[in-house]
């Protein structure tokens, strides 16, 4: 890896106009358009989220608001089958919550619990992970040691632990209020040795470069050193790795929610309004359980596909 | 090899026959299945539902109730209040015997019901008002009471009667410790004198009981069953399979979704009776400001007219419809229609009608609406926490702002007795199916479960005239009056009664009844 050359940042600084056509007509983009299933996968996330980010907009309900839900409308079937009523197109879960307007909301706070998760598990990872590859010695091997304790034990069990510590805290009055945060918490916190082992291999490699010794012969201090230099040359496999964690931290709030850990039913999000449609498979209310199962597949397999094109392109071994 | 095959074949073949002659034969074999076993054999060491309805098989009451729970003799053939004294008199039950062959007598009854007043019973409290009991003759006993006790009948209802001499030999004249798990020879044993008899034991897995011939009482009950055999499954889709793939007769607790679906298949039926437990929203009504409320000088449930708006808001007909699938009955009463008390007009509910509630609260005051926190439990009654989700939509279209908390039984039960909510959902069963247990503990001031804080001193003085009235039309007329202020005042928001199913065979005959009590001396199979 170069080290940028002093007149090339200055160029790029001065002139925007060629900044943007400098970005697409770089080797990663160029890779990305030409791909199509990446482009695939990176529409289909665009789509999930800009749909999430507007549920507001989009959705015909708003089923968080109590005064619009109407119990009579409860358990319908979706529009197109027997039964069904044109204005609830996808049919309506056993409140009578418009499923769709359910499900973009609850898609909202399911993108929403993968993003902050993904983040808290990669600040704290890489972080960790920089400074163990970096220091070495005892330091080194103390994070290491509990990163592998820690991935000895499977990921929904930790976030199930680190959830129970949490309610077990605070006064149950509280736990509906706080429930997305202590979602948030507990996958982030599960998910950190990924992001530590990853930026701890990609640190040492850099560590014994010699740009990195340059830059050591000159007297920089070592944070520094890691901030300027190592930090963006470990970026890479951070960011492919972030896209393949964000999908698995969807699943692991679903599946806490699904198993009533999660999300309380009030304000559901995906995986709990698949568990709750998961009481009524039996007696025939398919589509409670079905429309949510399929779109939080969908949403995870777009996101991981991208996350596999991204290494592809990003990583120079495999190009 | 192949012989194997072909000799594991015969065997096959020889156990097919066995089962398809099996089931021709032992036509009378009745198998059937629960959630829960029952705890412990030893009849008065616990309360438990499943404990009380499987024990009750082999051990008999002194006053018993049919399947429509009337009260009818068991080892007592008769039950007078004495005039004058504060005393019952019983005539028992003459030529009984217990499963092994000691006879049934006086001293009996003065053990059994001494039993049950021990340390380690939990009819303790059911009992206390019993100061002694005298023995007049061997088939005669006289019950004497600290205060008059209209209600004795109904409480001994709940009393099984061991044998003394039994007791004495086995070392358990003291019930069970239940809590401390003690082991003792009636938990694994049982010699009642019911119509069944323990074969065998197996806790949690198979309990075998065979037709006792001797029973007294064959003569005018129907029932053709020679062999119980009972297994307890706790997973409620095993239960429902087994139950459909013609391994149980009967299974007394299937899930509520999964009734339509046992109703459509072939040779089984569903049989549906309302259940002696009512679910109801309560409000607290003191003077002091709510806790949770947004009103913060005064209480807006203190006001009757916020409290009968509450009750026109719950569409009650939509939450039978959509969240019980069917399976309730809306009321506007606090206890069943099978409680003494209880008549089809207290029982009618209040009505759905928006437009009445909203005029209602604007009356009061209360135009703009209110917030309040509801407390619900979310694992207690049949879809609890849908059913509060429900009350909060319904209360939002009158401006009622209701946040809610839905927690485990044991916390929300913590709030409630301790009265510490401000709105909240509970339900009721009555054992004794006598208006005065609801009365006492919902609607008297201090009552143990009126965290509505309701006090009236009216309704007060009734339920001290109900407690010691002897006449019965005069205490009957009693509890009429007092629930009907209970009405008008509107201190809770009913729901509905709950209502039990059982799923069995087509071609077997058992009456159900409100208590989920099976009641298999009146079980008939394949009746053609």
């Amino acid at each position: 890896m170069p080290i940028p050359m002093k007149s090339q940042m200055t160029m790029i600084d001065t002139d925007k106009t060629s900044r943007l056509s400098r970005f697409l007509d770089n080797d990663v983009v160029w890779s990305f358009t030409h791909s199509p299933m990446a482009m695939i996968a990176g529409l289909a996330t665009l789509f999930f989220f800009s749909v999430a980010l507007f549920a507001p907009i989009i959705a015909p309900f708003n089923p968080f608001d109590p005064a619009q839900v109407m119990l009579w409308d409860g358990k319908l079937p979706p529009a197109w089958a027997a039964g069904g009523q044109s204005q609830y197109i996808l049919g309506t879960d056993d409140q009578g919550r418009d499923l769709l307007s359910t499900m973009l909301y609850g898609g909202r706070l399911s993108i929403l619990v993968g993003l902050a998760a993904v983040l808290l598990g990669m600040v704290l990872g890489t972080t960790l992970g920089v400074i163990s590859g970096f220091a070495g010695g005892l330091t080194d091997v103390v994070i290491m040691r509990i990163a592998d304790v820690q991935l000895t034990i499977p990921g929904i069990l930790t976030a199930i632990m680190i959830n129970g510590f949490g309610r077990a805290f605070l006064p149950i009055e509280y736990h509906n209020q706080f429930a997305i945060y202590f979602v948030i918490i507990a996958i982030g916190l599960s998910d950190w040795p990924q992001f530590a082992r990853v930026t701890r291999g990609a640190t040492m490699v850099e560590r014994n470069k010699e740009y990195v010794q340059a830059a050591r012969v000159i007297g920089l201090p070592s944070w520094l050193i890691i901030l300027r230099h190592v930090l963006p040359n470990v970026m890479r496999s951070v960011i492919v790795l972030s896209t393949l964690s964000f999908a698995i931290a969807i699943i692991s709030e679903a599946t806490l929610s699904f198993l009533g850990q999660g999300i309380p039913s009030t304000t559901p999000s995906l995986g709990t309004l698949i568990r709750v449609g998961n009481e009524y498979l039996f007696s025939g209310l398919w589509w409670i359980a079905f429309f949510p199962s399929l779109v939080l597949v969908l949403l995870v397999f777009s996101v991981n596909l991208l996350g596999d094109k991204l290494r592809d392109i990003l990583d120079p071994k495999l190009r | 090899m192949q012989k194997n095959v072909i000799s594991m074949l015969a065997v096959m073949a020889v156990a097919g026959t066995a089962i398809s002659a099996g089931t021709a034969v032992s036509a009378e074999t009745l198998r059937w299945s629960s959630s829960g076993d029952a705890l412990t054999f030893d009849p008065h060491s616990e309360v438990d539902a499943s404990t009380r309805a499987i024990n009750g098989i082999m051990y008999e009451r002194l006053i018993t109730r049919d399947p429509s729970l009337n009260l009818v003799p068991g080892l007592a053939t008769s039950w007078e209040p004495i005039e004058g004294e504060n005393a019952w008199l019983l005539k028992l039950r003459k030529g009984v015997t217990f499963h092994e062959g000691q006879d049934f007598n006086a001293q009996d009854v003065v053990f059994s019901i001494t039993r049950t007043q021990a340390p380690t019973s939990a009819y303790i409290k059911l009992m206390s008002s019993i100061a002694s009991v005298e023995v007049i003759n061997d088939y005669e006993v006289k019950l004497i009471t600290t205060d008059p006790n209209p209600i004795l009948p109904a409480q001994l209802t709940s009393i099984m009667i061991m044998d003394s001499d039994w007791a004495e030999e086995n070392g358990v004249v003291e019930p069970q410790n239940f809590t401390t798990k003690e082991e003792t020879y009636a938990v694994r044993h049982a010699n009642g004198t019911g119509p069944f008899k323990l074969v065998s034991r197996a806790p949690d897995e198979q309990t075998i009981m065979a037709r006792n011939e001797d029973w007294w009482g064959w003569s005018d009950h129907s029932g053709n069953i020679d062999t119980i055999e009972f297994r307890p499954i706790a997973n409620a889709a095993t239960r429902v399979a087994s139950l459909l793939s013609g391994e149980l007769d009967f299974v007394l607790d299937p899930p509520l979704q999964d009734i339509q679906r046992i109703k459509g298949a072939e040779g089984l039926k569903i049989e549906t009776v309302p259940e002696v437990r009512t679910i109801f929203f309560g409000m607290k009504q003191s003077a002091e400001p709510l806790k949770s409320s947004n009103i913060t000088d005064v209480n807006p449930f203190a006001d009757v007219r916020v409290r009968l708006a509450v009750n026109h808001a719950l569409d009650l007909a939509a939450i039978q419809r959509v969240v019980m699938d069917g399976n309730s009955f809306p009321t506007g009463m606090l206890t069943s229609p099978s409680v003494f008390g209880s008549t089809p007009e207290l029982d009618a509910p209040y009505g759905y009608d928006p437009e009445k509630s909203k005029a209602l609260m604007a009356e009061a005051g209360y135009a703009d609406g209110f917030s309040v926190q509801l407390d619900c439990p979310n694992d207690r009654y049949l879809n609890d926490e849908k059913i509060c989700q429900a009350a909060v939509a319904m209360l939002a279209r009158i401006g009622i702002n209701v946040t809610l908390e839905a927690t485990p039984k044991n916390i929300h039960f913590t709030k409630v007795n301790d009265k510490d909510t401000d709105f909240f959902l509970i339900g009721w069963g009555v054992p004794t199916l006598d208006s005065q247990y609801p009365m006492e503990y919902l609607l008297e001031a201090g009552g143990r479960a009126n965290a509505a804080e309701y006090d009236n001193s009216q309704v007060n003085d009734l339920i001290g005239e109900i407690r010691k009235e002897m006449n019965p039309e005069t205490r009957l007329d009693l509890i009429h009056q007092a629930w009907q202020i209970a009405r008008d005042e509107a201190p809770y928001a009913p729901v509905h009664h709950q209502v039990i199913s059982w799923a069995m065979v087509s071609d077997l005959d058992l009456p159900i009844s409100a208590d989920n009590t099976p009641r298999f001396e009146f079980a008939v199979k394949n009746a053609n």
